[in-house]
């Protein structure tokens, strides 16, 4: 995590040129332990010694979890940058004038130009503030769908979030959305309870759920040693598979319906719209705010937070210290389940208010996207999450509008994930790599090529 | 048939942001030299080696070989050039094989392509016969021990031909025993030619190879020393005050013995015996050293009484409380205070902060949390007082502890332990990796616990270390325990019960093989200088 934390800083500094990547990735860290000069040179930075810094297993996963801030931002301006020259290649109007390219590039480079900006002004658009709505409540319907979309987004990711943060990598969200969406579903649907009640029960119900499936998890691997990888990927099938089962049983399907679907939740089990009837905005999205505090809580100022930091950060070192790591494993996996559990909840109770075999769609997934985004902070996953469900929301206006295909979002978001995952080309595109100085003394200039990557 | 060189470093400032770890250091290696780098952990010595070496670029000042100015754009420039270097982690690929090691990088093909290893093997053997070094060019790198691994990283430079050769704190890692051989080994390279860079901060060995000593301090070179000076006057060169090596320790007024380990034995994964039937006894205010060449039970043996290993037999007791069972948590609320012998693998979390790692086991405990909710504040409270108490040299208890040098991490990690009432105190190597400055305040801890009545309990496979803290010595061999022995046993006694020989006969071996044992290397014939 240091390393990236004051990118305009490092650059200052000296470096070595032409390195392994690995000395680059020390010197870096070097220039960013001095933290600005304000450490004494007594303390050499431990990295600057021939060994290596000491700490727990630095994985890459880790590294790509857990990095700057910095590089998310500039991850996604890239990734929309590239998103609109793809927009751009695909316009009729740049395809046209790219034919008299060489007799007037203007009339190119404005066509892509526009190609671009009409698409992501019609995302902004279907995602944010529609300025030609009727009204002001029209005007705002679509940030109200972006809130909407995330709310599920904001809360699954949280669960991947601070699992990673434990050191598991928690692919199971969308099993656990699943279970928590059965359970929410059929409290809601086969009870008929008084209002306040029904509803909370429908709550604890999909938060319960969320928890078994995680702790599940938690529990195989705490016991047996199976990877939770394996194990979470293998639940998403048990519980989607499940669910599909159930959704063909009479218990769970509507009366004289034949396709796999639930009966409507009593009005009774289902969130209250925060801003009235014109909007689709439930009670979850105000969940979902206080479960990033409940989270944000949970990993600075708790025991089982720090628990979870130094079992995920050094496990050995925790073991030694009397952490009890096979109860943080199962503890932190059931919380990680209960906040995707929210999610299902959220689907059911919420948006849906039935539940199908798309119960989940692919937020399950999206969330770990969401997670790594955010940094596995609360609230960069908060922040993820919201600009994901913009994204979502959005595209659907941008089709309509400029006939871009929705699919483009997808790969915006695929670039996101990609550019995140590789830093140094982040930093090289925005020219953020510490400098190379040439050598003090009149050596070989180093070539251009030596700054690899640059273009 | 090797040429020598004259390696020269004019001016060498190197700058990381605005922390100066190089500042205008001059070095001169003659050629055929031993020249020792001496100095503190954090003074810059490996910084200066990566510059020499290619992987830093200096941000003033030159390398001149031969009264060339040169530069190096890299390792391989540096080797190109003749220089060698051997890391203190080394640069092996366990699963090769000593001779694809050896070709890594510098491979040579036969027709089609195939890996032509004969050469490569041939000049191992060359190399091995020449100086003794006894390496198969076959065996898998895996599977050999830490000292005959450093040889190979020798004979990797001395394949590419280097005529100086940097050795960063080689022997780090080593046994007393191997590390004799080493600087037998260097002996005979300078002897052959080759000069050697030694990096050290240990003065019985920088006194017993170095032909010229450079002191550096807070990146300066602060003056040359002679081998032949004492070492309370390298030391105080090295860490810039008078430092007393030998510990003011008052006699050991032993208590009622509350720790008592009755038979114990802990059996690996694979069914070994790491610890095999061992029983001792330590009293209050008392100090038992635990001695041995690393791997002999010694580990296992703490992690026993800690907690962590699953099979155990036998008993562990503590104030007449049964500890075998019991969880970490459990044996630590016992007032247990434990230093693990690898700090930054067990004893610290290097992305956490200092103030949080100085409540790593008590997180959960009043005053720093009530309930669940931690206090901040309370934390970094703790942390200013332990930081100032145990002079732990960082700007804020915030930052990363993986920040700090090893001294000051294990300054770290014995604050903690020590910060709060114990009812037995064990500590692992100490001070490994700990510069001579920060032995004598740690040292001087560890007596401090031992006259407030703890029974202590020190494991270190530094012969030094245990005859200056023990009371009694315990020497494990082989997970067995080949006696106790009361303090003031000679090196060579404890030398040959590290080697598995009962005290009696290796008291008797002594006495009659006394000159055998002064021609067997430096351990016997610096020991008495340092004592």
């Amino acid at each position: 995590m240091p390393e990236e934390r004051h990118p305009k800083h490092a650059d200052q500094h000296a470096k070595p040129h032409r390195t392994t990547p690995a000395a680059d990735e020390t010197a870096a860290e070097v220039a960013v332990d001095t933290a600005g000069g304000a450490m004494s040179p007594s303390a050499v930075p431990a990295s600057a010694q021939s060994g290596q810094l000491p700490g727990g297993p630095d994985t890459l996963v880790r590294k790509i979890f857990t990095g700057s801030g910095v590089v998310s931002v500039l991850a996604v301006l890239l990734a929309l940058v590239l998103g609109g020259l793809l927009i751009a290649a695909t316009d009729q109007r740049v395809s046209a004038t790219a034919g008299y390219l060489f007799a007037r590039p203007t009339d190119f480079l404005s066509a892509v130009w526009d190609a671009a900006t009409r698409s992501y002004v019609a995302l902004f658009q279907g995602s944010v503030f529609n300025p030609r709505g009727a009204s002001l409540a029209v005007r705002f319907a679509p940030l109200m769908d972006t809130l909407t979309i995330a709310t599920p987004l904001i809360t699954a990711g949280l669960g991947v979030a601070l699992a990673f943060r434990a050191g598991l990598f928690n692919i199971g969200a969308q099993g656990q959305i699943i279970i928590a969406g059965i359970l929410a579903a059929w409290v809601g649907f086969a009870l008929h309870l008084p209002l306040v009640l029904h509803l909370l029960l429908v709550l604890v119900a999909g938060i319960v759920g969320g928890a078994l499936w995680g702790g599940l998890v938690g529990l195989l691997k705490a016991r047996t040693g199976a990877h939770e990888v394996i194990l979470t990927i293998m639940f998403n099938y048990i519980a989607l598979y499940f669910l599909r089962y159930l959704l063909n049983t009479p218990a769970f399907q509507r009366p004289g319906e034949s396709n796999p679907i639930s009966p409507i939740l009593d009005p009774t089990a289902i969130y209250p719209q925060i801003f009235g009837s014109q909007y689709r905005l439930h009670l979850g999205f105000v969940l979902a705010i206080a479960a990033t505090i409940l989270v944000w809580w949970l990993l600075n100022r708790s025991t089982v937070g720090f628990e979870f930091r130094a079992v995920g950060a050094n496990p050995k070192a925790a073991l030694t210290a009397g952490i009890n790591v096979s109860r943080s494993t199962i503890l932190v996996m059931a919380i990680a389940g209960a906040l995707a559990g929210m999610s299902g909840v959220a689907q059911v109770a919420g948006t849906e208010k039935v539940l199908t075999d798309g119960v989940a769609a692919t937020y399950g997934f999206d969330a770990i996207t969401v997670a790594l985004l955010g940094r596995s902070t609360p609230w960069g996953t908060f922040a993820a999450g919201l600009l994901f469900g913009a994204f979502r929301a959005g595209a659907v206006q941008m089709q309509i509008q400029t006939g871009t295909p929705i699919d483009i979002v997808l790969v915006v978001q695929s670039l996101i994930v990609l550019f995140i995952a590789a830093p140094p080309l982040v930093r090289a595109v925005f020219g953020l790599n510490p400098r190379r100085k040439k050598p003090a003394k009149a050596g070989k200039t180093p070539q251009a090529a030596t700054t690899g990557g640059a273009a | 048939m090797v040429r020598v060189l004259k390696l020269e470093l004019r001016g060498i400032t190197k700058r990381f942001g605005s922390l100066l770890a190089n500042d205008h250091i001059d070095v001169v290696v003659e050629p055929g030299q031993i020249h020792c780098l001496l100095g503190e952990n954090g003074a810059g010595k490996s910084t200066l080696m990566n510059v020499l070496y290619g992987l830093y670029e200096p941000s003033e000042g030159e390398i001149l070989i031969d009264d060339k100015p040169v530069s190096f754009r890299g390792p391989g420039d540096a080797m190109a050039a003749g220089i060698g270097m051997v890391h203190q982690h080394f640069m092996l690929v366990p699963v090769f094989t000593v001779a694809e090691n050896v070709a890594l990088g510098a491979e040579t093909t036969k027709a089609g392509g195939f890996l032509n290893l004969e050469d490569t093997r041939q000049k191992i053997r060359q190399i091995s016969d020449r100086y003794g070094f006894d390496v198969d060019p076959d065996a898998l790198v895996e599977d050999l021990p830490v000292g005959v691994q450093q040889r190979v990283e020798i004979i990797k430079a001395l394949v590419r031909d280097a005529r100086v050769l940097i050795l960063d704190e080689p022997t780090a890692v080593l046994t007393p025993q191997e590390t004799d051989e080493l600087l037998d080994i260097m002996r005979q390279l300078k002897s052959s030619g080759t000069s050697i860079v030694f990096i050290s901060h240990k003065l019985r060995e920088v006194k017993a190879v170095s032909d010229t000593i450079t002191v550096i301090r807070r990146g300066k070179v602060v003056g040359s020393a002679d081998p032949g000076d004492s070492t309370t006057a390298l030391a105080s060169m090295m860490v810039g005050r008078a430092v007393s090596l030998t510990l003011d320790k008052a006699p050991a007024n032993p208590k009622e013995k509350t720790f008592q380990v009755k038979d114990l034995t802990v059996i690996a994964p694979n069914g070994q015996h790491t610890v095999d039937g061992i029983s001792f006894e330590i009293a209050r205010g008392e100090i038992l050293a635990v001695a041995g060449v690393q791997g002999n039970g010694q580990t296992e043996l703490t992690e026993a009484i800690l907690g962590l290993q699953e099979r155990v037999q036998g008993s562990i007791q503590l104030d007449n409380v049964e500890l075998v069972g019991r969880s970490v948590k459990d044996v630590l609320n016992a007032g247990v205070g434990f230093v693990p012998e690898d700090r930054s693998v067990d004893g610290l979390i290097g992305t956490f902060s200092i103030a949080e790692n100085l409540v790593l086991d008590r997180y959960d405990q009043p005053p720093f949390a009530k309930g669940i909710s931690m206090s901040p504040a309370k934390v970094q409270e703790n942390a200013k007082s332990r930081i100032d108490e145990f002079d732990v040299r960082t700007t804020s208890g915030l930052l990363a502890a993986g920040t700090l040098s090893g001294g000051n991490q294990q300054k770290v990690v014995m604050a903690r332990e020590l910060s709060r009432p114990l009812r037995l105190f064990i500590a692992s190597q100490p001070t490994r990796g700990v510069d001579v400055g920060s032995i004598e305040f740690l040292h001087k801890r560890i007596v401090a616990e031992r006259d407030q009545g703890t029974p202590v309990m020190i494991i270190s496979t530094e012969l030094d270390e245990v005859m200056e803290l023990a009371d009694r010595i315990a020497v494990l061999y082989k997970g067995k325990l080949v006696g106790i022995v009361p303090a003031g046993t000679g090196r060579d006694v404890l030398g040959l019960m590290m080697a598995g020989i009962s005290p009696d006969d290796a008291a008797s071996a002594d006495r009659t093989g006394s000159a055998a044992a002064d021609s067997r290397g430096t351990s016997s014939a610096e020991g008495g200088d340092h004592a």
